[in-house]
């Protein structure tokens, strides 16, 4: 009885050495989620607030403000409308990339990450474009509200990009390696950068018409 | 007498010999895993103590750096205090400030502004949420829930390490041109976006805090709601993890519209934005510059829609430790326990629909006043509910009247001063006479002061000897006990008194000029200062207390207070570093089982086995002493 | 108390539910309605601007038309990309709480700022 006492302390002892969280990879039956799932789509709802707030105080400034441009008069639709389609497709990129990862099509899931990496670089870099034809045009954030909302929500919405870029170029390089030693633990990882970067897409869908088109 | 018999595992044995066996099992287990934390324990020292992962030391790391900054706030506090008690006078400690915020020892006014606007902040969401939150939240939530660690570990420690750059930029403040920020704590545009550059600093220093408390809020919930060990259902949570997992959702829904209206202050600042400057602003008599065509209120709005839902993320996790100091004390079930959560639920929920009451003043409608003095009404409701739980919990009681529990009793009263006075402010009709007075600084430092900070401190002592394994001294925590209920008194109860008699809270005279107020003011200013100074007196017991008991203090129990919940069921001071459980506990009842009729001892721990359960050992839990004993006798 | 204790995790359940959703069939066919979803969001897209800035429609018709089209597009990104359709409860409710606090927070200012420019 004593020693059975002593034999399981010390296997428990042992369990130790690698600190295991629970439902890191599984879901927990009773949620049906995944800790990393759960934690994003939290981490969105905040992203929502924060966006909500912009859009409110867009709202604000807009329906108090004597003269309002509509967009079109001072934005560039065009190059705006091209970058609508490229974030689209890289929203479908990553949900192909994941897809293919789950059928253990690995050569194709990486080609999807690389392609929604650079559909990421066209976007900034036809943003970049835009910026310079405003800037070009002496239209500062300082110029007029309108401008200061379209620099600050663009703005923070292609940091967001950047982040997100930034994620997809780490699972490309040093991260990829996760796929043969923890597979399944790897393609939650792409679902859940992925769920991100639909939310970056689905902000931007809001964003272009209420500044390019109103 | 037969001895009795009881069955373990399979066999029957004497229950003497039972108790034997299971106190040296639990002996070989606890030897077993010491010698095992120091064999396979080799993590470097900055991995250890600097960059950790574990919940307990980043709890440790959280609460340390927050009392720093509680104690400095304070200080800051008490050089106000001062001029404000002798408005003009020189004083050497003074000279702390420098030449240029205090020539000759006499503090400016511009200084006044900076302590002030330094003080509001460092204490708000620097002291107060890391202390309630970082320290008391990551260290216990993982533990009173049965789970190895928080959720995501390296987020934890990234959150440590967005607050701790943010506080240190907000601090370096002081040294930028032109001084720290002194636009309050409420940073309220046109005076904050045409401040220097400290406001830039604090704008950047509150998004590092922003990111760390989303960090941090992620992290709790997921940890909450998917590392709850086997059986520890939703009912079965201590209430200061209900407490925490409402805090976190108004962390995490609540912070974002302030860091948006954070951006945007900072474009106004940096790149000559105006999104909160109207047309035609006048500064120094010259029209600025700007487009224009912005609304100072937008940003009033935005910072209420957090800075609310923060006073409840101020109280809660405070309501949670006394919930737990005082079911403890008492030797009984709270009272209403399902009622609490259910109210703490509701109190979050409408915690986001009552911000506007801030802003009464700013010639708002007659239909948007009235709803948000409406919800306000509905708000005190779950408070009382809170409250009246807890006041009632203590009836029949025999009482355990230990320095956590005195803290823990202190707060009722208290919380309920600061919470009542706070109706008036919900209704729009005082507020116009109470409005920006010291009935206000009253109010809110009843509730954050003698409420949050004294729960903190109840917090402190009841759960040293868990986190240190060393008791803190009785006698000098009673001093500091008794010291501190009555000083602190002393300064916030006659700001009732001067806020009724109209004296504004913005007077860095303390209202020497304010000719009607005079008696108010200054009859009871130095009485006020006084108290100020003896409260921070009467703060160096506990702070001795507290290095002593860690050096000298005397080995803790392992469950020193004959506690229920999890958090106890761990071995005392668990190592750093190494998952918080021998076994992970499998939780068959809820938290409060103190003082069951028919049991044993006055107390069973959520993990216990039960009675009747004679397979249980076998089962997973760890079984302590005190379970078999009551076993035993059942 | 007498609470009962969650259901003990057994492995087969989530392996279960895991083959169902990993199975190739079912992940192809998701494969073609991503397509189908993309076309969809294309050509919507190409609406909003045709009618928005094409026919330069006045702002009130603007604001309804552009707004009702971000909306559908929102959803098709949410609903199939996000996979919200099939989303658990859990995710549903934190999604629900938002959505009335983003509610409150569009609202509040707003009404706010308007009433004062009535008065």
């Amino acid at each position: 009885m004593m020693a059975d006492a002593h034999a399981a302390a010390a296997a428990h002892g042992h369990g130790h050495a690698e600190l295991e969280i629970p439902y890191n990879v599984h879901p927990r039956p009773d949620t049906g989620l995944y800790n990393g799932k759960l934690g994003i789509w939290l981490f969105l709802a905040s992203e929502v607030m924060l966006f909500g707030a912009l859009f409110s105080s867009l709202i604000l400034i807009r329906t108090s403000a004597h003269h309002w441009p509509r967009g079109w008069e001072e934005l560039h639709v065009i190059p705006a409308t091209i970058n609508t389609f490229v974030l689209i497709l890289s929203s479908v990129f990553v949900v192909l990339a994941w897809a293919n990862l789950r059928l253990r099509n690995e050569r194709m899931g990486r080609l999807f990450i690389l392609a929604t990496l650079l559909c990421g670089l066209a976007f900034m870099v036809i943003k970049f474009y835009e910026y310079n034809l405003s800037l070009s045009h002496h239209h500062y954030p300082s110029t007029s509200n309108f401008f200061a909302i379209y620099f600050t929500m663009t703005g923070l919405h292609g940091l967001h990009v950047l982040g997100g870029m930034v994620v997809f170029t780490y699972f490309l390089g040093p991260g990829w390696k996760m796929l043969h030693t923890e597979r399944e633990r790897f393609v939650n990882r792409i679902e859940i950068v992925g769920l991100y970067w639909h939310f970056v897409d689905l902000v931007w869908i809001f964003l272009f018409p209420t500044i390019y088109l109103l | 007498m037969a001895k009795r018999q009881l069955r373990v595992g399979k066999e029957w044995m004497y229950a003497d010999d039972a108790e034997k066996l299971l106190r040296e099992a639990i002996r070989v287990q606890r030897e077993e895993s010491r010698t095992h934390a120091h064999s396979t324990h080799d993590l470097p020292f900055i991995r250890k103590y600097v960059f950790s992962t574990d919940h307990k030391w980043i709890g440790i790391q959280y609460g340390f750096t927050a009392l720093c900054f509680l104690l400095f706030g304070f200080f800051l506090m008490l050089l106000m205090r001062l001029q404000l008690g002798w408005p003009n006078q020189a004083f050497g400690i003074m000279k702390v400030l420098g030449e240029v915020r205090a020539p000759g020892g006499i503090m400016l006014p511009e200084a006044y502004n900076q302590l002030g606007a330094m003080h509001g902040t460092i204490m708000v969401f620097l002291a107060i949420v890391p202390l309630a939150v970082g320290a008391f939240g990551n260290y216990l939530v993982p533990l009173q829930i049965g789970a190895p660690d928080m959720a995501f570990p390296k987020l934890n420690m990234a959150s440590y390490w967005c607050y701790a750059p943010g506080g240190i930029l907000m601090l370096s403040s002081f040294w930028a041109p032109g001084g720290a920020p002194s636009s309050g704590w409420t940073s309220y545009p046109p005076l904050s976006v045409i401040a220097p550059t400290g406001q830039t600093m604090w704008i950047l220093g509150m998004i590092f805090l922003i990111t760390s408390s989303l960090l941090g809020s992620v992290n709790f919930l997921v940890t909450i709601i998917q590392l709850r060990a086997k059986g520890m259902t939703w009912m079965r949570l201590p209430f200061f993890v209900w407490a925490q997992f409402v805090t976190s959702f108004l962390l995490l829904l609540a912070f974002p519209p302030l860091e948006a209206a954070a951006v945007m202050q900072l474009m106004d600042r940096v790149a000559g934005t105006s999104f909160f400057l109207p047309s035609g602003l006048v500064v120094s008599g010259q029209v600025l510059g700007n487009a224009g065509g912005g609304n100072p209120l937008l940003w009033q709005h935005l910072f209420w829609f957090l800075a609310h839902p923060e006073v409840y993320v101020l109280i809660l996790p405070a309501m949670g430790i006394v919930a737990e100091v005082i079911a403890n004390n008492t030797r009984k079930p709270l009272w209403g326990y399902r009622s609490m959560v259910y109210a703490a639920v509701f109190l979050g929920f409408m915690s986001f629909v009552v911000w506007a009451h801030h802003m009464f003043m700013t010639g708002m409608g007659t239909v948007i006043s009235a709803f948000f003095q409406t919800t306000t009404m509905i708000i005190s409701i779950p408070s009382v509910v809170i409250l009246t739980a807890m006041f009632l919990s203590l009836w029949g009681a025999s009482i355990r009247f230990t320095v956590p529990m005195l803290f823990a009793l202190a707060f009722l009263p208290m919380f309920g001063i600061g919470g009542l006075t706070g109706l008036p402010l919900g209704l729009a009709a005082a507020d116009i006479h109470l409005h920006d007075t010291y009935y206000v600084i009253g109010h809110f430092h009843y509730v954050v002061a003698p409420g949050t900070i004294f729960a903190m401190f109840a917090g402190i002592y009841y759960w040293f000897p868990k986190i240190t394994g060393k008791r803190m001294n009785e006698r000098l925590g009673k001093i500091h006990f008794w010291g501190s209920l009555i000083f602190i008194n002393g300064i916030f109860g006659p700001m009732f008194y001067q806020g009724l008699a109209g004296v504004s809270r913005r007077l860095y005279d303390g209202g020497i000029q304010y000719a009607h107020a005079k008696h108010a003011a200054m009859a009871t200013n130095p009485f006020m200062s006084i108290s100020a100074w003896c409260l921070f007196a009467f703060q160096l017991p506990f702070i001795i207390n507290f290095f002593y008991s860690i050096f000298f203090g005397k080995r803790a129990d392992e469950n020193e207070w004959q506690a229920t919940t999890l958090e106890w069921a761990a071995t005392t001071s668990p190592p750093l570093g190494h998952g918080n459980f021998d076994v992970i506990p499998v939780v068959r009842r809820g938290p409060y089982e103190y003082s069951v009729p028919g049991a044993a001892a006055d107390f069973i721990p959520q993990h216990a086995p039960d009675e009747h359960d004679t397979t249980t050992p076998a089962g997973g839990g760890i079984i302590t002493p005190h379970a078999a004993v009551a076993k035993q006798e059942g | 108390m007498t609470e009962t204790i969650a259901p003990p995790e057994t492995h087969e359940t989530h392996d279960a539910h895991h083959d169902d959703h990993d199975s190739p069939e079912r992940i192809k066919r998701e494969m073609r309605v991503y397509i189908y979803v993309l076309c969809a969001l294309a050509v919507l897209t190409g609406v909003t601007v045709g009618v928005c800035y094409g026919f330069q429609l006045p702002i009130h018709y603007a604001v309804m038309v552009a707004l009702a089209i971000a909306g559908l597009k929102g959803f098709l990104v949410a609903g199939f990309f996000m996979h919200l359709l099939s989303e658990r409860k859990l995710v549903y409710g934190i999604l629900l709480l938002t959505v009335v606090f983003f509610a409150v927070l569009l609202w509040g200012p707003a009404h706010d700022i308007a009433d004062k420019f009535h008065y």
